[in-house]
C-alpha cells in the first residue's frame, strides 16, 4: 500500500503557563518591548470591560452578556496582527479583537442591552462585521468578503473567528473549503475554548486538533497556544502575510479556555469540575504575559496599578455613555428595514407610533 | 430585433447589467462553464471571466453566505439555487443575515444581492426539482420577493433586483421558460419592484396571480369571456413589499376576487392577500374571496403533478362560484 497524503499539524508556544520563553526565536514584534507593553494593557483593559459587563448585568442593567473571560490573549493577538483595511468577522465575544480595531464598550454593551445601534461602530471600520450569533455563519461573510478582495485584486484580507463548537458546522467547512478551492485572502481562526455551551470538545469532533480540519481543505494550518499572545499574533502575521501576497487561506486553532460560563444566563457549575476550571486559571493568559513583561523590565506593580485605574475611569466614562443613551423611537424598528421605507409599510409604521404617542399621554 | 424567451431575457438582463455595472458578479453551481442547468447563465462566463462567473463547490450553504459577503463589501452579487426545492440551506442565511443586516447594523452594512431560483412544477422534473414556495420568504422582513411572468417582465424586473440596494429573492417559473417569445429590447431599463402589473382589464371578477398561474388566469378570462363574463386580471409580480393599492382597487370596481396560486393553500400568500381584503375591502365585496391554488400536499410526482396545479377549470368555477351570489 502507497501513501496518498500524509500530514503533520505543528504546535506553536513562545511563553509557558509561568511567562518563560520556551524558545529563543522570538518575532520581530516580541522584541519591540513598548509594543508587547501596549498589547498587554489591551488585555488588561478588556478584562476589567469585560468584567464591568458582567456586574452591569448582575445588576439589570445589561441583557444576557457572553463574557470573554480567559480569551484575551486570543483576541487581542487576532485583532493586533491585521490591518485596517482587512475585514474581521467575529461570532460574539471576541472583544478584546474588536476594542484594538475600535469597537467602543458602550458599542457592546448597547449591543447587549438590546439597542441595534451597538452594531453602528461608530470608529471600528465600517466594513467589520456586526455581532455573529447564528454559529458560523460568519465565516462564510469573511470567504464571501476574500472573495470581493480577489475579484477587485485588492490587497485585503479577510479574518474569521469562530469557536470549538462552531467548527463543526458546515458553515465553517464551507468557507474553508471555497477559500482552498479559490485561493481567497482568507484566515479563519478556531478559538477553542474547550466548551461550547455544556459540550465539551472531546464530543465535538473526532479529530486530535481541530486545526487538522484545514488539511480537507488545502489550507495551511497551526495549532497556538491561545493564552500565549506571542504565538497567537505570530501564527495570525504570518498566515495575514500569505493571504495577502496571494498564497491564499490558513486555518489558526488557538488553544484557550473559557473561564467563565457561556453567558450570563448560563451556570457552568452544572456540567464542568472545579478541579478543571482551577487547572485552567494556572495558564490565565494575562499574569503569563506580566511576568514576561516584569522580568524584561518593561512593567512594574506602580503601571499596573495606574493602568487599571486609567481602565476604570475609561470604562466609567463607557457606562455613562451607555447608560444616558435613550431609547430609540419606537418607528426605528421600520426605519432600517429597506433603503426606502416601503409604500405598504408606512400604515404600521404610523400605527406604532400612534399607539406608544397613546400610551405615553 | 430577435424575440426572446423568458430565461434568455434573464440572460439578457445579467449581461446587460455585468456590462454595465464591474459589481456585478453571479455565482452558483454549473453557472459557468456549463452556463447554468437551464443556460440561463449561457456565454456570461466567456464575456466575464472565471471570477465574476465563479462555479461554487456544490453547496448552497456557501453560495448563499459568499453573496452576503460579497455584498456587504460593495459587490452586487447575483446567486443562483439550482432549484427552488434546493433553497433550504440558503434560507439560514437569507434570513438571518441578507434580511436584517441594514437593520440591525442601523444601515452601516448592506446587502444589495440577488438570489435567483428556477421555481415550480410542471416540467417532468425528478422529486425537490418542482417546489412552490415563496410563502416561506415573504413572511421575512427587510426582503423583497418577485416571480415574474413574461419575458419582458423577467428582464425589467431582474435589471432592477440586481440595482436595488436591498436583497431580492427572484423566483422564475420555469415551466414558462421558454413557453413564448416576445420581442424585449436591451435597453436597460427596469421595471418598479413594487407595482402590480394588470394584464386585462375586466369589470365582473378580478383574478389576482403570479407566476407560472398567470398562464392559466388569463386561459380562464378567455373562457369566461365567452360567457359574457368580464374578468380583470393582475400578476403580482412583486409580492413582497405588496402593491395592495392595485389590488383593491380592481376588487372595489369588481366586487370579486380569486387569487391564483401554485403552493399549498394554507398560509400561502393567497391567505395574505384574502386577509387584506377582508380587513379593506369588505364592504366592497359582492362575494366571498376564493382561492384556486395547490393542494395541502406535497407537488406529487410528474405523474400526477398537473393534477395538483391550478387548471383552467378550477379558476373558472371559481369565478363563476363569486358570481352566483348576487
Amino acid at each position: 500500500m502507497s501513501i496518498a497524503a500524509k500530514f503533520e499539524i505543528e504546535y506553536l508556544q513562545y511563553l509557558d503557563k509561568d511567562g518563560k520563553e520556551v524558545r529563543k526565536d522570538l518575532p520581530a514584534f516580541a522584541k519591540d518591548l513598548d509594543q508587547m507593553v501596549e498589547l498587554y494593557k489591551l488585555m488588561v483593559s478588556t478584562r476589567v470591560f469585560d468584567a464591568k459587563s458582567v456586574a452591569l448585568q448582575r445588576t439589570g442593567k445589561l441583557g444576557t452578556y457572553a463574557s470573554c473571560l480567559g480569551h484575551e490573549a486570543a483576541h487581542v493577538g487576532i485583532g493586533s496582527a491585521m490591518k485596517r483595511e482587512d475585514s474581521l468577522a467575529v461570532s460574539y465575544r471576541e472583544y478584546g479583537a474588536q476594542l484594538y480595531r475600535g469597537v467602543q464598550p458602550r458599542e457592546v454593551y448597547m449591543y447587549w442591552g438590546g439597542d441595534e445601534r451597538g452594531n453602528d461602530f461608530a470608529k471600528a471600520p465600517k466594513h467589520d462585521f456586526a455581532w455573529c450569533v447564528p454559529i458560523g455563519t460568519q465565516c462564510l461573510h469573511a470567504a464571501g468578503s476574500a472573495l470581493a478582495f480577489k475579484i477587485r485584486n485588492e490587497k485585503r484580507v479577510a479574518v474569521c473567528t469562530i469557536g470549538d463548537g462552531g467548527s463543526s458546522k458546515g458553515d465553517f467547512y464551507g468557507a474553508i473549503n471555497v477559500a482552498g478551492a479559490q485561493k481567497l485572502p482568507l484566515v479563519a481562526v478556531i478559538v477553542n475554548n474547550q466548551w461550547a455551551i455544556s459540550v465539551p470538545r472531546k464530543i465535538q469532533s473526532g479529530a486530535e486538533t481541530l486545526a487538522q480540519k484545514a488539511i480537507a481543505a488545502g489550507l495551511p494550518t497551526i495549532q497556538v497556544d491561545g493564552n500565549d499572545i506571542i504565538a497567537v499574533r505570530k501564527a495570525m502575521e504570518d498566515a495575514l502575510d500569505r493571504a495577502r501576497n496571494g498564497e491564499g487561506a490558513s486555518v489558526i486553532e488557538a488553544v484557550t479556555y473559557r473561564l467563565g460560563d457561556h453567558t450570563t444566563a448560563d451556570d457552568a457549575r452544572r456540567y464542568r469540575g472545579e478541579d478543571e476550571v482551577k487547572e485552567a486559571w494556572t495558564k490565565d493568559p494575562v499574569p503569563r504575559l506580566r511576568k514576561w513583561l516584569e522580568a524584561k523590565g518593561a512593567w512594574d506593580e506602580t503601571k499596573e496599578k495606574a493602568w487599571l485605574a486609567e481602565c476604570d475611569d475609561w470604562m466609567d466614562k463607557e457606562v455613562d455613555a451607555y447608560l444616558q443613551t435613550k431609547t430609540q423611537p419606537v418607528e426605528a424598528m421600520f426605519d432600517y428595514l429597506y433603503a426606502e421605507l416601503p409604500a405598504d409599510l408606512v400604515a404600521q409604521r404610523q400605527q406604532a407610533i400612534d399607539l406608544d404617542r397613546k400610551s405615553h399621554g | 430585433m430577435a424575440q426572446i424567451t423568458l430565461i434568455e431575457a434573464v440572460t439578457q438582463a445579467l449581461a446587460y447589467e455585468m456590462a454595465h455595472d464591474d459589481s456585478v458578479v453571479v455565482l452558483g453551481e454549473d453557472v459557468g462553464v456549463n452556463g447554468g442547468v437551464f443556460r440561463a447563465t449561457q456565454g456570461l462566463q466567456e464575456k466575464f471571466g472565471e471570477l465574476r462567473v465563479l462555479d461554487t463547490p456544490l453547496d448552497e450553504t456557501t453560495i448563499a453566505g459568499l453573496t452576503v459577503g460579497l455584498a456587504v463589501q460593495g459587490m452586487k452579487p447575483v446567486a443562483e439555487a439550482q432549484f427552488e426545492g434546493f433553497i433550504y440551506p440558503m434560507m439560514e442565511q437569507i434570513a438571518c443575515h441578507a434580511a436584517r443586516l441594514r437593520h440591525r447594523t442601523r444601515g452601516r452594512m448592506t446587502v444589495p444581492a440577488v438570489w435567483r431560483a428556477p421555481w415550480g412544477g410542471g416540467i417532468r422534473a425528478p422529486e425537490h426539482h418542482s417546489e412552490a414556495n415563496e410563502h416561506l420568504f415573504t413572511n421575512i422582513p427587510g426582503l423583497r420577493v418577485v416571480l415574474p411572468s413574461s419575458p419582458a417582465r423577467a428582464y425589467g424586473l431582474l435589471l432592477a433586483a440586481i440595482r436595488d440596494p436591498d436583497p431580492v429573492m427572484f423566483f422564475e417559473p420555469k415551466r414558462i421558460y421558454r413557453q413564448y417569445k416576445e420581442e424585449v429590447p436591451d435597453d436597460g431599463e427596469a421595471l418598479p419592484l413594487d407595482v402590480c402589473f394588470v394584464l386585462r382589464d375586466g369589470t365582473d371578477v378580478t383574478l389576482v396571480t403570479w407566476g407560472a398561474q398567470v398562464k392559466e388566469a388569463l386561459e380562464a378570462a378567455d373562457a369566461l369571456a365567452e360567457e359574457g363574463i368580464s374578468a380583470e386580471v393582475i400578476d403580482v409580480a412583486t409580492l413582497t413589499p405588496l402593491d395592495f393599492d392595485t389590488i383593491a382597487e380592481s376588487v372595489t370596481k369588481t366586487g370579486r376576487c380569486v387569487i391564483v396560486h401554485e403552493a399549498p393553500r394554507t398560509a400561502g400568500f393567497g391567505a395574505e392577500i384574502a386577509a387584506r381584503l377582508m380587513e379593506e375591502c369588505f364592504y366592497d365585496l359582492l362575494a366571498p374571496v376564493q382561492r384556486v391554488t395547490g393542494y395541502d400536499t406535497h407537488i406529487p410526482l410528474f405523474r400526477l403533478e398537473m393534477k395538483y396545479l391550478p387548471s383552467v377549470e378550477r379558476i373558472v368555477d371559481a369565478a363563476k362560484r363569486t358570481l352566483a351570489v348576487s
